[in-house]
């Protein structure tokens, strides 16, 4: 078969393995650009999401805002902000964002809203503050569901952060853009293993995640 | 003491859930409130702690305004029971008790210790202690949820329809056990029903709702049941009023009769004393005394029974324990029209017919129910 035997050559290759266009810095660099816009989408839609979840109010806004942000094309929105703004990492972050901030509000919205009203009204019974159900009765159950619409955000981001390369940063898209470039394909489908991979293993992190941090009354319930 | 007075509450729609009603909640005691759906109940409940705010009139809670300390003190004095209990899915039974507790600043292993004394008290064995809430039947919920209230020893229980979610059989455990606590703690409880018998078997005080949040009438059970205020409280009350107010009726005035009852290993003279004009079988009982069944005094012979002669006498009342309404039943139940009356150990005190229930129970109407009411 061609493609594994270009994956085959790709990794078998010791010069693919070191330097500034080698696979640990490529790879490092993809793994930085996916978390800084994770972290970014999740300031802008988690405290959102979970607060409009929390008192009910502007689930049609956030559809309207998630439609839209759905309907804006990454790419496009790429080489807008290259023209006006110029070249720089900034360029990639926000269509990064913006493709991954709709789950995290919708699912976090979502969460919040699926929680079983019968706790919360029993904790606000026996006195808690509004913060303290928003923290410690609701979010505790809203995790599984939170933590999958963050799921889905980091491997959008993962597959989507190669358009890196396309404005002369760094990445695994850069394997694919070169190699296209160079029509060297061997590069090419080293590059997309390379993501491929990378989505598999954000899906094993969040996985690992959720074992950790949702308590097994919650897990076993749902 | 909590009193309501002329409290109504009015939606922003004009909808009026309560219409200036006025309460007063004895302390130590169970004050049910039972109505139809929509009557303002579950609304009135909640206006105690403050869950819904008032439109007009006051709460005082021991001559204070409740709107004078801040919601969430307010709420921390008071236990509060809903249906399906509630419990927090992601935290273990011991931890859902103890939340509260926690709450106020007590350490991890202090509130802990006091949960566990509450599955305890309230019948809830300390293995299910690490379990999670979905480990656990919906009877053994209701029994952590009314644990959780108590877990800071409020001196207000608020219970929203508490028990009606699970099924009859386990409803009547949680009601007994809910008594049980009660005579041990003497807590002040207001209780939210739809379910009359509920109110009847539980209340010291049944305030009945009607549709429009307006009060029908405020009473003891024994008086609800043999008093209705208007045509709305008996209809509520359903048709068997006369029946359930037999309830409140002790069975200790009944004359037992112990002639027609015979022992198995009875000699042939003593089967022969045996028996009265008054009743037309012998109660044949075991050698401790416990009944086996009535048997047509021909039928007996000495040296053993014929097991097939022996007709069923049904299930038998605590005699002196009981009320009159069981004893009633009893001797419905019972092929021959006759009742058991038995001991705590089970021992045949003596055997009653319908008839003389039937005198005995006139003999209480007469006497008036107002004895019945002071023993409560």
């Amino acid at each position: 078969m061609n493609i594994l035997n270009f994956i085959n050559a790709f990794f078998s290759d010791s010069a693919h393995w070191q330097g500034y266009d080698g696979i640990p810095t490529r790879l490092g660099e993809h793994v930085q650009y996916t978390l800084e816009a994770l972290a970014i989408a999740a300031a802008i839609g988690l405290p959102v999401g979970l607060v409009t979840g929390h008192y009910g109010r502007g689930g049609n806004a956030l559809a309207f805002i998630a439609v839209a942000g759905r309907a804006v094309p990454t790419f496009g929105l790429l080489v807008l902000m290259t023209l006006s703004l110029g070249f720089g990492l900034i360029n990639v972050m926000i269509p990064l964002v913006v493709l991954a901030v709709p789950p995290i509000l919708v699912t976090s919205y979502e969460a919040m809203r699926s929680v079983d009203p019968a706790p919360v009204d029993a904790a606000r019974g026996m006195g808690m503050h509004e913060v303290e159900v928003l923290f410690r009765v609701e979010l505790p159950v809203a995790l599984p569901l939170i933590l999958g619409g963050l799921r889905s955000a980091a491997i959008q981001i993962v597959s989507t952060a190669t358009i890196a390369a396309y404005v002369s940063l760094g990445g695994l898209g850069r394997y694919i853009v070169d190699g296209l470039y160079q029509r060297n394909y061997e590069k090419v489908v080293g590059g997309a293993a390379l993501v491929a991979l990378m989505a598999l293993a954000t899906l094993a992190v969040f996985w690992g995640i959720t074992r950790l941090t949702v308590s097994r009354g919650v897990l076993r319930s749902n | 003491m909590i009193r309501i007075d002329s409290v109504t509450k009015r939606y922003p729609d004009g909808t009026v859930a309560v219409d200036r009603l006025s309460l007063e909640i004895p302390d130590r005691s169970i004050t049910v409130l039972v109505g139809p759906s929509g009557c303002g109940k579950t609304t009135t409940l909640r206006m105690i702690n403050r869950m819904v705010e008032p439109s007009e009139g006051t709460i005082l809670i021991d001559g204070k305004d409740s709107r004078q300390q801040s919601v969430n003190t307010l709420r921390r004095s008071m236990g509060y029971v809903i249906q399906n209990a509630g419990l927090f899915q992601h935290r273990t039974i011991v931890d859902n008790i103890a939340t509260v507790p926690r709450m106020l600043g007590w350490g991890k292993e202090k509130a802990r210790a006091r949960a566990r004394e509450l599955m305890e008290r309230v019948g809830l064995d300390g293995s299910l202690a690490k379990r999670y809430p979905y480990q656990l039947s919906g009877g053994q919920q209701q029994r952590v949820g009314v644990a959780r209230a108590l877990a800071a020893d409020p001196p207000v229980l608020l219970m929203d329809e508490p028990f009606s979610a699970v099924d009859p059989i386990v409803r009547k455990g949680l009601q007994d056990e809910l008594l049980r606590i009660q005579d041990e703690l003497g807590k002040t409880i207001v209780f939210v029903t739809h379910d009359i018998d509920e109110a009847v078997k539980i209340g010291t005080m049944v305030a009945v709702m009607r549709t429009g949040g307006k009060l029908a009438q405020y009473a003891p059970p024994a008086e609800l049941l043999s008093n209705p205020a208007d045509a709305f409280v008996e209809d509520f009350l359903g048709t068997d009023r006369g029946i359930r107010r037999l309830s409140f009726f002790p069975s200790a005035g009944l004359r037992l009769l112990t002639a027609p009852v015979v022992a198995v290993d009875a000699t042939a003279e003593q089967i022969a004393a045996r028996g009265t004009s008054e009743a037309p079988y012998l109660l044949v009982t075991d050698v401790d005394g416990r009944p086996l069944g009535w048997i047509e005094p021909g039928d007996l012979t000495a040296g053993g029974v014929d097991a097939t002669r022996l007709v069923s006498y049904g299930r038998p009342f605590l005699a002196g324990t009981d009320s009159l309404r069981a004893a009633l039943d009893c001797a419905v139940l019972s092929p021959t029209g006759w009742a058991v009356g038995v001991d705590a150990e089970g021992r045949v005190a003596g055997v009653v017919s319908q008839q003389a229930i039937g005198e005995a129970i006139r003999g209480a109407h007469a006497e008036g129910r107002t004895d019945a009411q002071v023993a409560r």
